[in-house]
């Protein structure tokens, strides 16, 4: 994962600059025009006047988070938040352990972002009962709201949709797709 | 609660075609002669003027029930009209037990006088003998008219060949997938089309009186339970709350509507009054909930649940439309028991049977709780009895396309019912269409 090294250093200069500095430097982002290729770090620096010591704002909110637009990020296959599939085991609806950082890195990012929301859309296999798949999709959904729930996620931020086993995600009638079908979709507004 | 009546709904990607269609499944008798009674339907006089003639639509209803086994055309020592033209003792001489005859003449009205008799030809007795006048349009129907009575005089069982069977149709255009509602003729013809989606349409129900199906849509992007009238195409929302809105079933007497709901969190059933539209749930569990049907005497249902950990059919009785006690289990056999209906006697169920891959229709005897597999492919589901309880439709796999097939209740009749382009679902065969006299 590529790092943006002023930004790293401009971090560090506005760690430093808090530390000594008892005034706190207050920026409304949605005042800062912000260039794309910025990566989040404010090119304006602010001179308090008294230190000469220059502070680097951190823009991490609107549009951004952890350093990359958000846009790029979906965009990016490579991303912290590029696993937004999240997949099953048949008739069941417990999330693998293996798949639970992926899930924090949502959570953290639908936390710094409260005014996106996502979309949790649960799916079968076409193996059983249509009905029934109907049930167990909205199951495997409701796994997932929960946990990002339980980080901290705001509930408003979450909605849960099932389509069974109605909209495969691969086609075919053997394990292999059965596997890509069982799964909750996370869909971000916008995104 | 949310009701709309929706009389011209253009909503976007979705329409009602009014219109017939071409299209039309292809029945393919798969198995079943063995045992079958030989019965002869000599061709009726006139009955060439028509699409449908009427000895054909008779003999392929007949044999599709795999109780007779109509004699070739070609095998036909005679061709009789009326009934002092039957020498008896050279129909003995084919084997058949019994022989239909009858005659069609335009009427100046432009109706269709059609006259028919059926025999027994051991004792050489007339058994049935019918007139009746039809508009010509009707003759296909009224074929599957002396289909039943045939088929009643014979075995003694109501015949169930002038009745419907809805199903969903998916059909890949392009890059989209195509959702209809269609209704058709048991025997597959006459396809009409009722509604049109780009996206998923699922759980036909009938209502008690065949002129309305309630079903699932997710037209507006998620679940929502309509009800349709058949003929009229007026629809209305039943059921948009929050979660899934599932499962449409509507009781014996057309009063009560039970569907699966998840509004308070998790899938619970519930029934809803048809007049008043309240809602009184009936379950209470943290599992799943599902794919109620209702018992022919509407005094309990039947229910899937994964409350013992995985999908099995539990019973619950009803004081009206309150639960009474708690919910008995009734499947045993198998980790995977799902989707029950009721047959007309309500003392059996057809299910869905899960056995690792493979899932097959079973019906379960509730008295003894003995569990029959009834197909053998494993990708079955969706099971419906027809309305006399002789046969079971249900939704199949061949070739990588999904078809319907029936099978007679005690395994020995088969067919295969495909439409000529993409997948048939979820049949649901439709009550009785008229009252019995």
């Amino acid at each position: 994962m590529k790092r943006n090294q002023a930004g790293l250093v401009l971090g560090a200069v506005l760690l430093l600059a808090l530390q000594g500095c008892s005034t706190p430097v207050r920026e409304d982002a949605a005042d800062v025009p912000v260039d794309e290729r910025s990566v989040g770090v404010d090119p304006r620096m602010v001179d308090d006047g008294r230190t000469g010591v220059e502070t680097g704002v951190f823009i991490d909110g609107e549009g951004y988070f952890e350093g990359r637009p958000i846009a790029e990020l979906m965009e990016d296959p490579e991303s912290v938040l590029s696993q937004r599939i999240f997949y099953f085991d048949f008739d069941s609806s417990e999330l693998s352990a293996d798949q639970l950082a992926a899930l924090e890195t949502h959570a953290r990012f639908l936390i710094a972002n409260p005014n996106i929301g996502v979309v949790l859309e649960g799916h079968t296999d076409e193996r059983g009962s249509r009905e029934y798949n109907l049930a167990l999709g909205e199951r495997r959904a409701q796994t997932i709201e929960r946990l990002l729930s339980l980080q901290g996620v705001q509930p408003e931020q979450l909605q849960v949709i099932s389509f069974g086993e109605e909209r495969p995600a691969a086609l075919g009638h053997h394990e292999e797709a059965w596997r890509l079908n069982r799964r909750v979709e996370l869909l971000y507004s916008g995104y | 609660m949310l009701k709309r009546v929706l009389l011209f709904p253009l909503l976007a990607g979705l329409w009602l075609a009014a219109s017939q269609a071409q299209a039309r499944l292809v029945i393919e008798i798969t198995g079943g002669v063995e045992g079958a009674m030989p019965i002869a339907i000599v061709p009726f006089s006139g009955e060439r003027a028509y699409d449908d003639p009427l000895s054909e639509v008779i003999s392929a209803n007949l044999a599709r029930s795999g109780r007779f086994a109509p004699l070739e055309r070609d095998a036909l020592p005679a061709r009789p009209n009326r009934a002092g033209e039957i020498d008896f003792s050279r129909w003995r001489g084919v084997g058949t037990d019994h022989i239909v005859i009858g005659r069609t003449q335009a009427q100046e009205d432009g109706e269709i006088l059609v006259q028919f008799q059926l025999f027994d030809v051991l004792r050489g007795v007339q058994m049935a003998g019918y007139s009746l006048s039809v508009p010509p349009q009707r003759m296909r129907r009224l074929a599957h008219q002396i289909s039943d009575i045939v088929y009643e005089r014979i075995t003694g069982e109501r015949g169930a060949f002038e009745t419907r069977v809805s199903y969903v149709a998916v059909e890949r255009v392009e890059d989209e997938r195509m959702f209809r509602l269609a209704v058709a003729d048991a025997d597959g013809h006459n396809e009409q089309i009722i509604l049109s989606s780009r996206q998923p349409l699922m759980s036909p129900s009938w209502s008690p009186d065949g002129r309305r199906l309630a079903y699932v849509s997710f037209e507006e992007g998620r679940s929502e339970i309509y009800m349709q009238d058949i003929n009229t195409g007026q629809r209305e929302k039943l059921a948009s709350h929050r979660g899934i809105n599932s499962a449409p079933a509507w009781s014996p007497d057309g009063r009560y509507l039970a569907m699966t709901l998840s509004r308070d969190g998790r899938p619970e059933i519930y029934i809803m009054d048809m007049r008043s539209r309240e809602l009184s749930r009936i379950t209470n569990n943290p599992g799943i909930d599902t794919e109620p049907a209702w018992a022919p005497d509407g005094r309990s249902l039947v229910f899937t649940s994964n409350r013992g950990g995985r999908p099995q059919i539990y019973q619950q009785a009803l004081q009206g439309i309150r639960p009474q006690g708690s919910a008995r289990r009734v499947t045993f056999e198998g980790n995977y028991n799902a989707r029950a209906r009721f047959s007309p006697d309500g003392k059996s169920l057809a299910v869905v049977h899960g056995e690792g891959n493979r899932f097959r229709i079973a019906v379960l005897e509730l008295e003894s709780g003995h569990l029959r597999l009834l197909t053998d492919t494993g990708h079955e589901e969706s099971p419906s009895f027809a309305p006399n309880g002789s046969m079971i439709i249900f939704a199949s796999e061949r070739h990588h396309r999904g078809v319907l097939e029936a099978v007679s209740v005690d395994g020995r009749a088969h067919q295969r019912l495909g439409a000529r382009r993409g997948d048939v679902r979820e049949p649901a065969w439709s009550p009785f269409l008229r009252q019995n006299n």
